[in-house]
């Protein structure tokens, strides 16, 4: 009975977003004050019913309730609760529930923190949101049910796919979601402004906040997938420009690009024209990215079963949803007003060139994803597209972003004078180039590329600490420019990570019997045995190796081989040792016979700056999203 | 209306309508107009050994699958273990067809992961996979005694594939 309550609640949560998404627009459009106040109560109600329909999915996997037929394909009764919890949101059905859940939780958020804002502004914001909200429902209702019912009953469930079952799978999804649908709030406040004509500075205020909110979790989604990818998948690597890897990370780069344009757009009201609509594009493809992921028009490691139906229902919603937005773009954004004038050397020339670079590579990495679905489709033949392609367009335009991105924070807005400028920064230019000389020497061997590595990201270390200093004495630097310094410095971390990886990884693939050592990257591996392990649901072979330099600092690690029972494929479960400075990363291959087993080694240098960098670019955001003046600004316009 | 706040519309419909023709062609199974179909020929050289080389005619008499794999290609570490089975089966050869790949790459992938192949031929630049109509790595091909293509896959191969479907033709076609 309890799914039923379920199906029940996504029933009537639907009809209630429906009210949610059409009387407020309609009320702020006739200025009918009765129809607009429903806004909020409308949205509180959607998100209780969303919240039962979610918890009642999560309570079947926890009691294992087989009669539940997506539960039955993605749990079973040995799986530890932990993950069937994750499972929740393992499969089709579920993860888009868990998308809506998200929607309604920005809604709710927005709808309580807007009290300083006006109630037309506010009813057509979570107007808009409550029409998508309503077409994601229509969605799940009618072509991916999570509470349809598999009658009789399984005795047991298909258990979750054993690469799922890691905490990684229990945090990923989430935080990425958190993040896609967060420029949802971008995107309606975008429309509302479109909708009133009012786009001006008040606006870009209101969004800049929620965007950076949701930049930061699209941020962590994407730094924990990599993250995981890496210790989970058992290949080493740590990005594979998979088609889904791509899906999240385009819309990251048009939301980094969107963050700083609004930027011009509060403090100097210019690119107004631009900036909605690069708040309508991240948004637009963020729902392209669930499109290409759902429908299964791109195969991939991601790839969930595939549906024509459903990848027709949400074309059609995107071309809707996206469509009605350019539309209403190409129709209003020409009435709004220019910006203040600026000069060629100034801030604002900075951001819209960083802006283009941004837009462009996301450009070229959305082409490099869809270019064997466009060719197929023109009949051309049909090709694919790897990393090579990637790596050899998407690197050389981060070279200039990373460049400007040492000079653009001293500008001034308006004018400045870069001469001036130049004269600050030959010092940070020194540092650059001395350390892009000396680091790959100290690692033993040049490279130009490490030395370009080396070379940009010193570039913008030194060039934010001049900031830092010029800032301090000119006094307390506000939590803003803290933010976007630390989120700056996370880029500079991660280019010393990939460039470290890339350039000094070492691997080793050997032939290894109980007693045998390896040596890697200065460290001394030695194999001490193999014996069997029993996990909740799965058998394993557990590898015992003892990790050394020059015979101290002895450390145990434990990689395995598992079978899980439900699944014929084994897994590989690399152990690693991680470090501030390497990683260590061992893992077990094949048994070869007479007592020895394949194994590999690698040495990763600095791998886990890589995610660290990930992880001060979201600490910038949230420095700059607390910062006191869009609480204090905002009370004083309104109040 | 200025002119261009129409471009952002105009390209997206574009899209759409690209999109559109894809989602009507499902990925994994793209009618290949080579089944039933001789298999092109090759003559190029092998993955271990540049001086050696490999051609199709040389399998005549023996029913043999072509897999087309890659070192950069995610989906093909998804299939190797699949793979892996096949060969130690013994029900048929398979041969690897190493695909717009770097050599060092390609031949480390397989000391790390193990090699299921009884050789591999290199077509780094991807000239063999045109004859052959490569969607996309990996790629499987079944083909018989007298040379001609009986089967493609298109995607990794998957255990329930190889018991439901491959086993039994490769059975099958060396009866014939």
């Amino acid at each position: 009975m309890i799914p039923e309550f379920g199906h029940y609640a996504l029933v009537l949560a639907l009809c209630i977003a429906i009210i949610q998404g059409v009387l407020p627009l309609l009320g702020a459009h006739f200025g009918r004050r009765d129809w607009l106040v429903l806004a909020r109560p409308a949205a509180q109600t959607v998100f209780l019913l969303l919240a039962i329909a979610f918890g009642i999915l999560a309570w079947s996997f926890y009691v294992n309730d087989f009669s539940v037929l997506y539960v039955a394909e993605h749990s079973n009764s040995q799986l530890p609760v932990i993950y069937r919890l994750g499972a929740v949101w393992g499969g089709h059905e579920g993860s888009l529930l868990l998308w809506i859940f998200l929607l309604a939780t920005w809604t709710i958020l927005v709808s309580q923190l807007s009290k300083a804002l006006d109630d037309f502004m506010v009813a057509r914001v979570i107007g808009v949101l409550g029409l998508v909200t309503s077409g994601l429902l229509l969605f799940v209702l009618t072509t991916s049910n999570p509470f349809e019912r598999l009658l009789p009953a399984a005795q047991d469930g298909r258990s979750l796919n054993p690469l799922l079952q890691d905490p990684g799978l229990v945090f990923h999804p989430p935080m990425l979601y958190m993040g896609y649908v967060g420029f949802s709030v971008a995107f309606a406040f975008a429309i509302a402004s479109l909708l009133s004509g009012r786009l001006d500075a008040a606006w870009a205020r209101w969004s800049r906040p929620w965007t950076t909110a949701a930049w930061v979790f699209l941020t962590l989604g994407i730094a924990l997938g990599s993250w995981w990818a890496y210790y989970e998948l058992g290949w080493g690597g740590w990005w594979f420009w998979d088609p889904v890897e791509n899906a999240s990370f385009i819309p990251w780069l048009v939301g980094t690009a969107l963050l700083h344009s609004l930027a011009v757009t509060e403090k100097r009201g210019g690119f107004k024209s631009w900036t909605v609509l690069l708040a309508i594009t991240a948004f637009s493809l963020s729902l392209l990215g669930t499109f290409l992921v759902r429908s299964g028009v791109l195969t991939s490691v991601h790839a969930f079963a595939t549906d024509p139906r459903r990848g027709i229902f949400i074309l059609i919603f995107l071309s809707l949803v996206v469509g009605s937005s350019l539309a209403l773009y190409a129709w209003r954004a020409p009435k709004s007003s220019m910006g203040g004038k600026f000069s060629l050397s100034s801030r604002e020339t900075f951001i819209l060139l960083g802006n283009v670079f941004l837009v462009v590579s996301a450009g070229s990495v959305l082409l490099g994803t869809l270019y064997p679905l466009l060719i197929d489709a023109l009949h051309l033949g049909k090709i694919s597209v790897g990393p090579p392609y990637f790596n050899s367009v998407f690197v050389p335009i981060m070279v200039p972003l990373l460049v400007l991105m040492g000079v653009g924070p001293w500008t001034n807005w308006k004018q400045s004078n870069l001469l001036a400028i130049i004269k600050h920064l030959w010092l940070a230019g020194l540092v650059a180039v001395l350390a892009g000389i000396a680091i790959p020497l100290i690692m033993g061997q040049f490279t130009w590329l490490a030395g370009m590595g080396f070379m940009l990201a010193f570039w913008v270390i030194a060039s934010g600490c001049m900031q830092v200093a010029r800032q301090a004495k000119a006094g307390k630097p506000t939590r803003s420019f803290i933010g976007m310094q630390v989120a700056h410095l996370g880029i500079a971390v991660f280019v010393i990570g990939i460039t470290m990886v890339g350039a000094y990884q070492e691997e080793k693939d050997v032939r290894m019997a109980a007693g045998d050592t390896v040596s890697v990257g200065g460290y001394q591996i030695q194999l001490q045995s193999v014996n069997n392990a029993l996990g909740p649901n799965y058998r394993a072979m557990r590898g015992t190796f003892v990790l050394s330099k020059n015979g101290s600092n002895q450390i145990s690690l434990y990689p395995e081989k598992r079978n899980y029972f439900s699944s014929t494929m084994p897994m590989t479960e690399a152990a690693i040792d991680a470090g501030l400075t390497r990683d260590i990363y061992v893992s077990l291959g094949e048994e070869l016979g007479d007592q020895s087993w394949a194994v590999r080694v690698y040495y990763k240098p600095f791998v886990d700056w890589i995610w660290g960098g990930c992880l001060l670019m979201a600490l910038g955001g949230v420095l700059a999203m607390s910062d006191k003046r869009y609480r204090l600004k905002l009370k004083s316009k309104f109040s | 209306m200025k002119a261009k706040f129409l471009i952002p519309l105009i390209l997206f419909i574009g899209l759409v309508v690209f999109l559109a023709i894809g989602l009507n062609r499902d990925p994994h199974e793209v009618p290949s107009p080579l089944i039933n179909k001789a298999a092109p020929v090759f003559e190029v050289s092998q993955l271990a050994d540049a001086n050696k080389t490999f051609s199709p005619v040389s399998m005549k008499g023996q029913v043999w699958v072509l897999n087309v794999w890659a070192s950069w290609c995610v989906a093909c570490r998804e299939e190797h273990p699949v793979l892996v089975e096949l060969a130690k089966s013994q029900v048929a050869p398979v041969v690897g067809l190493d695909y717009k790949d770097k050599r060092e790459e390609a031949l480390a992938m397989l000391a790390r992961q193990g090699n299921p192949y009884v050789l591999s031929v290199f077509d780094g630049n991807g000239r063999v996979g045109i004859d052959y109509g490569v969607y996309g790595v990996p790629e499987t091909y079944i083909i018989d005694k007298v040379g001609v293509i009986r089967f493609k896959h298109i995607g990794p191969l998957t255990m329930d594939l190889l018991n439901q479907k491959i086993y039994p033709m490769l059975t099958a076609l060396k009866k014939s």
